[in-house]
């Protein structure tokens, strides 16, 4: 869990959630989670019948991929809140960096917690995921 | 759609971290987890997305006789989806999911054995360029525990675009 004397409002926090995603990646997600819509896991279906380049990542796995970053930072069972936008698709080759940003730090029913600005960028720079989480913090 | 038996086991757990590149020992190290605070394996925050595996209609998992599935098997394309059925964790069934959030109100634990319920939420339209005409909808899911505790409110955006999204 984060401490209230060693954060500060600004501090942000990187990682590296895959590089080069691998379609075999997505079908394991697929088989975990439980969707196995072909636009994630069937090439000939998605590009001959959907119309798109190729099959893509479930935005959850997008989300659960930006999930395992911010639970490295702010501790086991610290989450209050977790919410984001899927603001582009996650191409097989991507690699994605996922970044947390301190915007607040407050009280929230009696316990301290910290308000953080969520984003994940994919080798381009462009945001795949833009969102926001608060976290209980040890005082 | 509601799911009477979403059995949160160690093993699925397991399985649900490995494909989301976490290597955390909280979500599979029965030993590691007894000795942290929380006193056992946990499950990682978008874990209550796996409810599909127990909405016994969720539409996108092939079943077992019957409605033939739409993936690609001799031909390019099977069966059509029968979109009316089953939401699953969320935005999923009604097209493209656009947003996800959730709220924890307290930790879901392996052996716990959790139900959902899911009520349709707000609807808006927007014009976009990549992809025409968006619809949205949304749905909130009220996971609760074998206590009766509400552990989990998932709110999805799922969104039907007029065209395929070029990127």
């Amino acid at each position: 869990m984060l401490k209230e004397n060693e954060i500060k409002v600004g501090d942000t926090h990187t990682a590296i959630l895959v590089e080069d995603l691998k379609r075999t990646q997505i079908v394991q997600y697929a088989g975990a989670s439980g969707d196995y819509n072909p636009l994630h896991t069937d090439e000939i279906f998605t590009t001959q019948v959907a119309g798109y380049p190729s099959v893509f990542a479930h935005g959850m796995l997008s989300m659960g991929l930006t999930g395992t970053m911010l639970t490295n930072y702010v501790g086991d069972g610290a989450l209050k809140k977790y919410g984001v936008r899927f603001t582009n698709q996650v191409w097989p080759g991507d690699t994605l960096t996922g970044k947390a940003t301190i915007i607040e730090i407050r009280e929230e029913e009696g316990s301290k917690v910290v308000d953080l600005m969520i984003e994940t960028t994919n080798q381009n720079d462009v945001a795949v995921i833009t969102g926001n989480a608060t976290a209980i913090i040890e005082t | 759609m509601a799911i009477e038996k979403f059995l949160v086991e160690a093993s699925h757990i397991m399985m649900f971290a490995r494909s989301v590149g976490d290597a955390n020992p909280i979500y599979h190290d029965e030993d590691y987890a007894k000795e942290t605070e929380l006193g056992g394996i946990i499950a990682p925050p978008t874990f209550a997305q796996s409810s599909a595996q127990f909405d016994p209609d969720y539409f996108l998992r092939p079943k077992i006789g019957g409605e033939g599935w739409f993936g690609s098997g001799k031909e390019a394309s099977g069966a059509r989806p029968s979109k009316d059925k089953g939401g699953g964790g969320g935005g999923a069934a009604m097209g493209l999911h656009a947003e996800q959030h959730f709220e924890y109100h307290l930790p879901v634990k392996a052996g716990d054995v959790l139900t959902a319920t899911t009520k349709p939420g707000n609807t808006w339209e927007k014009e976009s360029k990549r992809a025409g005409k968006l619809k949205f909808s949304e749905s909130v899911t009220e996971y609760r525990n074998q206590n009766g505790e509400l552990v989990i409110t998932a709110t999805g955006v799922g969104v039907q675009t007029e065209r395929a999204v070029d990127s």
